[in-house]
């Protein structure tokens, strides 16, 4: 559906987006025209990860085709399935010169990022980030990273906790917790831990009944490595919700940790899995600090009745996005910028700003061949009389809203 | 190395402070360095005559008239730049505040070049101020007598942990690139660029790299002769060449290379006079390797004109190269310096496809009467930035963005850029808690139900009419009681 959003309003807007666009002129330039020209890049690599698999090619995808590129594909190996689909599928519509698919593994992807790219849009974690803009530096190419980080979730004591328990469980197990922008602790007080604990037991029991296994709308961990990382995560504060894993299935049963300490194994790293520890705060203020002293996260969710509280936690934090009162929803609206900051990544995309993203903004002064007396004051030889003259332009042009010169 | 961990984390403290973020802060500081640049005016043109021998008139109008008007327009445009945009929301998110709030990045450092040294550093810099960061600045050791400057006048006007000065050569800042910053905007050249980045990935730090190259300027036949030179002679021999956009060789038809040849001497007599190592408007190579370098770039060439030279004061006349060959050293780097190399080609197919095979310049310029040639040569080509019929001027319009693309860099800034440059766009949506009936369509357990009224209300298939809108809203409302009644 979100992918459906953004071709839509890529095609409803690209003659629009393309267009030349003219800019405001100072006096020198008057009589001249002068706009910024969107030049494709050249040839693009997107680099895609497995927990989105089709969303997260195929945005950027849209974007990249709109902005007039080329484009090379690399969908995760670790979605095996979706890998497949997308390399025999692409061929089958778009042109095969102009857009492939490649796949790969970790060593052919190193090797792949040796190639000189126009531009790389990659999505995944801060370590690869880093390996990618590294590569990129050795031919200059400019880069999006789309990383990641633990989202805090502060939850203030005046609000309604059963709508807080279902739109933050609800974030949270979504795709068994695999979602870059997934709520990824809770910031509370310890009576609001109290309340939400049996709000949050009653929404994951609306959800997914009283045996999550068994229900089709709970999802499973990626691959075996990642399950393993996740369950030891488990040993940090205690299990006051669920805890329940099968190896063999790769399924973690959605899990609420009490009473997790800063020092805890699930404070360490972002957990990508089905488990949301509740981590004790006196107040807003011990919160902010809390949130403050970490790496920028991708997104900050803060819950409250009160709109001072949410403007508040909004003002004295930095984070790529926010959303007050739920979770996961600043990403549907295709006229918000979505990307990172510092450790959660660099550049944003997302409906307009994915074309822009893939598109160099070029500056461009078409000028007049006549009117050469008006050029005058800027040639040698100069006389203290001239430069007088360009001082008094400047000092009448200060008083205006016009730019000197 | 510790120095630079202390200068950067006493900036990174001023920061955290939160002092530079009200916007009554920025503008005192703005108006600071208003202050001073015109309280030391005569200080900053004699520093800069000193490192590169430029006039007043030069020196006024290159480096300080563009800093007065970046600060003049960050002044008053500021209370609009940093306001949050509120954006066009969708059906779900009708009842909701959704916008964009610019926001600070963080630490930026901001490191100048020789060339323009005083407006290299200051033009990133207001703009950084402006967007409510705390800024590392480092000026090119190269220009000696400016930075030394800057280092001494920046104290005497801004907050002095959060704008600190870092003097020094390679050394200081391969320590200082060690730092983590949030984000860093580097102008020079594309090797120290890849080193610049490369810093930068460790800490996954956003750059801009203003860079350089061999900026072509084709010059058609059917144009005025006369006054696409004098521009063209203006462009390239102001600053002694020494200008990252200046137009570095010229593209012509084989049968108007001697006119031009003709018209750019008359221009230069015109310009400074019969002996123009006595004209006091004549610039002079910034030092001794580099003097040496573009003077290395003569062997083997047909000097058309000029091509006279005085080590002691590092002269080098304006000088202009016939017939060059494709292949030759000097149009194999960027020639920073007073030699225009003319390369013959016999159409404009020829042209563009010889700027084709090359990377991507900073500027492009097309000199032609005829407009359909011009706007051809802007879409069959790529470039940081294009002037037609002039040169060098689109830098001096902040509406328009200055940067590189390709091997001449990356990112851009001038004016409102600027301010974007070094901002965050933070996307934030404020929800209702509330108004839990919506949420439903959402939440599991799933049905096709669902499915189908969620296409309902996200696909935007059409143009909604207010009328149309509100229809639409009623109905949401009615499928959510629906859907939470059965």
């Amino acid at each position: 559906l979100l992918c459906k959003n953004e071709l839509n309003d890529t095609l409803n807007n690209l003659c629009h987006w393309m267009k030349d666009e003219h800019v405001d002129k100072n006096l020198v330039t008057q009589l001249d025209s002068a706009f910024i020209r969107k030049d494709p890049y050249g040839v693009v690599l997107i680099i895609a990860p497995w927990n989105y698999p089709i969303h997260l090619f195929l945005v950027p995808l849209i974007g990249a085709i709109a902005a007039g590129n080329c484009v090379i594909v690399k969908p995760s190996e670790t979605s095996k399935n979706t890998e497949r689909l997308v390399a025999e599928m692409l061929s089958c519509y778009l042109d095969s010169d102009c857009f492939a698919v490649v796949t790969a593994g970790v060593e052919e992807t190193t090797r792949l990022l040796e190639n000189k790219f126009d531009y790389i849009f990659f999505t995944g974690s801060p370590r690869v980030g880093r390996i990618i803009m590294t590569a990129a530096a050795k031919h200059l190419t400019p880069v999006t990273l789309e990383l990641g980080g633990k989202n805090p979730c502060y939850v203030s004591d005046t609000c309604d906790v059963q709508n807080v328990a279902r739109r933050v469980a609800w974030g949270r197990f979504f795709n068994a917790g695999q979602t870059c922008i997934a709520p990824d602790y809770v910031l509370c007080s310890v009576e609001m831990q109290e309340k939400l604990m049996p709000a949050l037991r009653e929404a994951i029991t609306e959800f997914f009944g009283s045996n999550p296994r068994e229900s089709p709308d709970f999802g499973r961990i990626v691959g075996d490595k990642q399950f393993r990382r996740i369950r030891a995560l488990l040993c940090s504060g205690r299990v006051a919700i669920g805890g329940q894993t099968d190896e063999k299935e790769r399924y973690i049963a959605p899990t609420v940790l009490a009473d997790v300490l800063p020092s805890d194994p699930a404070m360490q790293e972002e957990i990508f899995g089905p488990i949301l520890p509740i981590v004790v705060v006196a107040n807003m203020d011990e919160a902010i600090d809390f949130i403050n002293a970490r790496p920028r996260p991708l997104a900050i969710y803060a819950f409250s009745c009160d709109s001072k509280v949410v403007k508040q936690v909004l003002e004295r934090t930095s984070s790529g996005g926010f959303c007050g009162n739920d979770t996961l929803m600043h990403l549907t609206l295709t006229s918000l910028p979505f990307g990172g900051i510092g450790n959660s990544g660099l550049g944003k995309y997302h409906g307009k700003f994915t074309f822009d993203t893939f598109t160099h903004h070029r500056g461009c002064l078409h000028r007049n061949m006549g009117l050469e007396a008006l050029n005058a004051l800027r040639y040698p030889p100069y006389s203290q009389q001239k430069l007088g003259l360009l001082t008094a332009t400047f000092e009448i042009k200060r008083k205006g809203t016009c730019t000197l010169l | 190395m510790e120095r630079m961990q202390q200068v950067v984390g006493r900036a990174r403290a001023a920061f955290n402070s939160g002092r530079c973020r009200s916007l009554e802060f920025r503008m005192q500081q703005l108006k600071a360095l208003e202050r001073m640049v015109q309280e030391k005016e005569k200080e900053i043109l004699a520093a800069i005559k000193a490192d590169l021998h430029k006039c007043g008139h030069n020196a006024y109008s290159h480096e300080i008239l563009g800093v007065l008007g970046e600060l003049a327009l960050a002044m008053d445009k500021l209370p609009s730049w940093a306001a949050p945009q509120p954006v066009k929301k969708n059906l779900l998110t009708m009842r909701d505040e959704a916008y964009i709030c610019p926001e600070p990045l963080g630490v930026v450092l901001i490191i100048g070049a020789w060339n323009y040294p005083f407006v290299l550093v200051m033009q990133p810099l207001v703009g950084a101020i402006a967007a409510g960061n705390a800024v590392v600045v480092k000026p090119s050791e190269i220009s000696e007598n400016t930075a030394r400057l800057v280092a001494d006048l920046l104290p005497q006007y801004l907050d002095r942990d959060l704008y600190p000065v870092v003097t020094g050569g390679v050394p200081e800042t391969t320590a200082l690139l060690t730092q983590r910053f949030d984000h860093i905007l580097y102008t020079g050249n594309s090797t120290v660029g890849k080193i610049v980045m490369a810093a930068a990935a460790k800490h996954l730090t956003p750059v801009t790299l203003e860079l350089g190259g061999k900026s072509p300027c084709y010059i058609d036949t059917d144009c005025d002769l006369a006054v696409a030179c004098r521009r063209i002679t203006w462009g390239k021999y102001m600053n002694c060449g020494q200008t990252c956009i200046a137009p570095d060789y010229i593209l012509c038809d084989p049968s108007i290379q001697s006119k031009v040849v003709e018209n750019i001497k008359v221009t230069l007599q015109e310009f400074y006079g019969e002996d123009v190592k006595s004209s006091p408007d004549y610039e002079r190579i910034i030092n001794k390797h580099h003097f040496k370098r573009i003077l290395g770039l003569l062997e083997g060439q047909k000097i058309a004109h000029g091509g006279e030279s005085d080590e002691a004061s590092c002269f080098i006349a304006p000088t202009i190269l016939t017939d060059v060959s494709a292949e030759s050293k000097v149009m194999e780097e960027e020639i920073f310096g007073p030699v225009l190399p003319i390369v013959t080609v016999k159409s404009v197919d020829e042209a563009i496809e010889f700027i084709n095979r090359r990377e991507k310049p900073l500027a492009l310029y097309v000199f032609s009467n005829n407009k359909k040639l011009i706007k051809r040569v802007i879409s069959e080509t790529s470039s940081g930035g294009f002037t037609g019929n002039d040169v060098i001027m689109h830098f001096f319009l902040s509406t328009l963005p200055f940067g590189g693309v390709g091997n001449s860099g990356m990112g851009a800034y001038h004016g409102k850029h600027s301010f974007e440059t070094f901002s965050h766009r933070r996307a934030c949506l404020i929800k209702d808690l509330k108004m839990e009936g919506t949420n439903k369509l959402r939440y599991p357990p799933g049905s096709q139900k669902k499915v189908d009224w969620a296409k309902f209300f996200l696909l935007k298939r059409f143009n909604k009419t207010r009328i149309g809108l509100i229809a639409l809203a009623l109905l949401g409302i009615v499928a959510a009681v629906v859907i939470k009644v059965s």
